[in-house]
């Protein structure tokens, strides 16, 4: 009798703690000016800071949470977010996974650079063949004749290369790996494109901070860092070979580059190698995802309006006129439409949010 | 009215209602959250040290994770072994009482207060470039490295235990000793050792528990290769550690490895407090 009474005094509690949690979920809910959203940690300082100046302006309040990709995707798939955000656009699977149809809206601009820790020397080449055999263990030595080669005014030292890696799951890595398929055949087959690899060489270490840490204190060592990160540190970048062979060197100007172009009406596109001859080759969009019918779940229409409205805004030539503040690449007027396009395709009950 | 025992006999029995809750729900959810992965890849998922995340050909091993941790774990052991055991007499024997023991004692107590992260920035900035300028490793990642910052971090978990152990071997015993005409070495080595034994044990499992679940100042040095370990000097990666790195974006087969790992980190942890509970009974009957 007394451990039954202990387990209802238990199950009680329990079910007080619950109580109270939804309690505070539909508080929530019934201001129609609070939008929620959580997703990719890339675009995060950008967010962070247009979402404040949003709330500045309007006064609707964005709580963005930087849960990363998977988590956004998870979080617009169980419906407890007004909006995802992610730098991977969800595959033809994924989108069969979904309750309902995604769109997505891309927001800006990020690259992925190559930061190498070589004393003495601060500009490199790196051909897409070089990237190809250090990155899968072929090149082993700073002084390989290849690297010669490309960088024949630089003096080499006769130091081991040692690859640096992101250890966690990370859209950095999916960029990367996605522009090292499309130039090589051996890394496809070998490696092949996603969040995380099986390295064929090198360390991994935790997030931009740990890559870039961990490059900064260790001699000889070549890695690769999310753009946003490396502009922020002021670290030192090598040019990459594009497709029309030039060598470019990461900046606000030549990512933006990336994406004039073809860019297909639902956006979902990887910008990698890309075939504009100023544009830097690793670079990529980070998308908002939402469903395209946004009556769902008792969803008011003000709800989906203010959510549709903010988008409409994150596309706008103000708010995009701030990305490079935080060192993200605007997106170029062509991209700017086809998401504007995407947005007049959001409906409530089947009618057009926009105008 | 109940009585007030009656209320605590209550309270007591939620209490501990309330932990068996908990363990059982983290059983349930291990195994639960790890049934897709055992159910593809069988027990081969322990003795394989593939780790493929790459979608299309996803294989999941934890060999590599599993051989990292023990390797870690063990070494870290050995190395802190005749630091924290001259450490424990020194403070329960040698200088019991006196003023630079109660400093120390704090000290090593202060030791286990440190957060893992400043243990992982001091092993990153200073022990690693350390070994490198000594020409003991190349660049100073790997097994190692991990096994030197988590030796130091259990220090105070094998020293304070049995150190208390030691200064309670009751007096009348030391004293007989010394009648007997035993130095002061003999005494240590004949009574307080034989009479703490249990105790000295029980610390170093504490310690080898912590050692096995640390997880920040190994993610820092080990290098996060999913790759068993060639050797001590070579780079690796932990149970605890791969969780904390790739959890966070993992889904599907791959969410379910990371959470069988879990599963078998708590039956290692398990395991070894269970053949620690042996050795303790052997040695006290």
């Amino acid at each position: 009798m007394k451990t039954f009474l202990t387990f209802m005094l238990a199950l009680v509690l329990i079910a007080g703690c619950q109580n109270s949690n939804k309690k505070a979920g539909s508080s929530e809910e019934g201001g129609n000016r609070k939008l929620t959203a959580a997703g990719a940690t890339f675009p995060l300082p950008f967010y962070n800071m247009v979402f404040r100046n949003y709330t500045k302006e309007t006064n609707v309040q964005v709580t963005y949470g930087g849960v990363g990709s998977g988590g956004g995707i998870r979080s617009l798939k169980d419906q407890v977010v007004d909006f995802g955000a992610t730098d991977a656009f969800l595959t033809d699977e994924q989108q069969k996974e979904m309750p309902a149809e995604v769109v997505h809206i891309p927001t800006c601009i990020g690259a992925v650079v190559i930061a190498y820790n070589l004393p003495g020397v601060n500009d490199l080449k790196l051909s897409n063949t070089l990237l190809e055999k250090i990155f899968l263990g072929e090149v082993t030595k700073w002084n390989d004749p290849l690297l010669k080669k490309d960088n024949p005014e630089v003096s080499f030292p006769d130091e081991a290369i040692t690859v640096v890696y992101r250890s966690d799951g990370s859209g950095t890595t999916h960029i990367f790996s996605d522009f090292m398929s499309k130039i090589s055949e051996k890394w496809t087959t070998q490696v092949g494109a996603g969040k995380s690899l099986k390295w064929p060489v090198g360390m991994g270490a935790k997030g931009n901070p740990g890559v870039a840490g961990t490059i900064s204190q260790t001699p000889g060592t070549i890695g690769y860092i999310g753009s946003e990160f490396a502009f922020a540190q002021k670290i030192q970048t090598a040019r990459v070979q594009n497709s029309t062979g030039e060598y470019i060197l990461p900046d606000l100007a030549s990512i933006s580059a990336a994406a004039r172009g073809n860019i297909p009406d639902d956006t979902r596109v990887m910008l990698t190698n890309s075939s504009d001859s100023a544009s830097y080759p690793i670079s990529g969009f980070t998308w908002i995802i939402l469903y395209k019918e946004q009556a769902y779940k008792n969803r008011t229409t003000e709800q989906a309006l203010a959510t549709v409205k903010l988008l409409d805004w994150l596309v706008s030539e103000k708010a995009q006129g701030e990305a490079a503040k935080v060192h993200y690449a605007p997106l170029p007027a062509d991209a700017v439409a086809k998401a504007k396009t995407v947005l007049r395709g959001i409906t409530y009950n089947g009618e057009p949010l926009l105008k | 009215m109940p009585s007030s025992d009656k209320i605590t006999k209550i309270v007591l029995s939620f209490a501990a209602i309330l932990i068996l809750m908990l363990a059982g729900g983290m059983i349930y959810s291990l195994v639960g959250g790890s049934v897709p992965t055992f159910r593809t890849f069988g027990l081969k998922f322990i003795f394989s040290g593939e780790w493929d995340p790459t979608e299309g050909k996803e294989a999941y091993g934890a060999l590599a994770f599993i051989a990292g941790t023990l390797m870690t774990s063990i070494a870290a052991l050995i190395i802190s072994l005749p630091l924290s055991f001259s450490t424990s007499l020194f403070l329960g024997e040698y200088f019991r009482g006196t003023r630079i023991a109660r400093i120390l004692s704090l000290l090593v107590d202060l030791l286990a207060g440190i957060p893992s992260i400043v243990y992982g920035l001091w092993g990153f900035y200073v022990l690693r470039p350390l070994l490198t300028d000594m020409g003991l490793d190349n660049q100073g990642y790997g097994v190692f490295t991990a096994s030197l910052i988590l030796a130091v971090m259990i220090i105070p978990y094998a020293t304070s235990l049995s150190n208390e152990i030691i200064a309670m071997v009751p007096n009348d015993l030391k004293e007989a000793a010394y009648s007997l005409g035993a130095t002061r070495l003999e005494v240590i080595q004949t009574v307080t050792v034989p009479n703490a034994r249990s105790g000295i044990i029980a610390g170093y499992i504490l310690a080898f528990g912590r050692a096995l679940g640390e997880t920040m100042a190994v993610t820092m040095l080990i290098g996060n290769s999913n790759v068993v370990p060639s050797g001590f000097f070579s780079t690796g990666n932990t149970m605890a550690s791969v969780i904390a790195n790739q959890f966070g974006e993992a889904e599907g087969l791959k969410l379910s490895s990371l959470i069988a790992i879990g599963l078998l980190l708590f039956l290692i942890t398990g395991i070894v407090n269970g053949i620690g509970k042996l050795i303790i009974k052997k040695m006290t009957s």
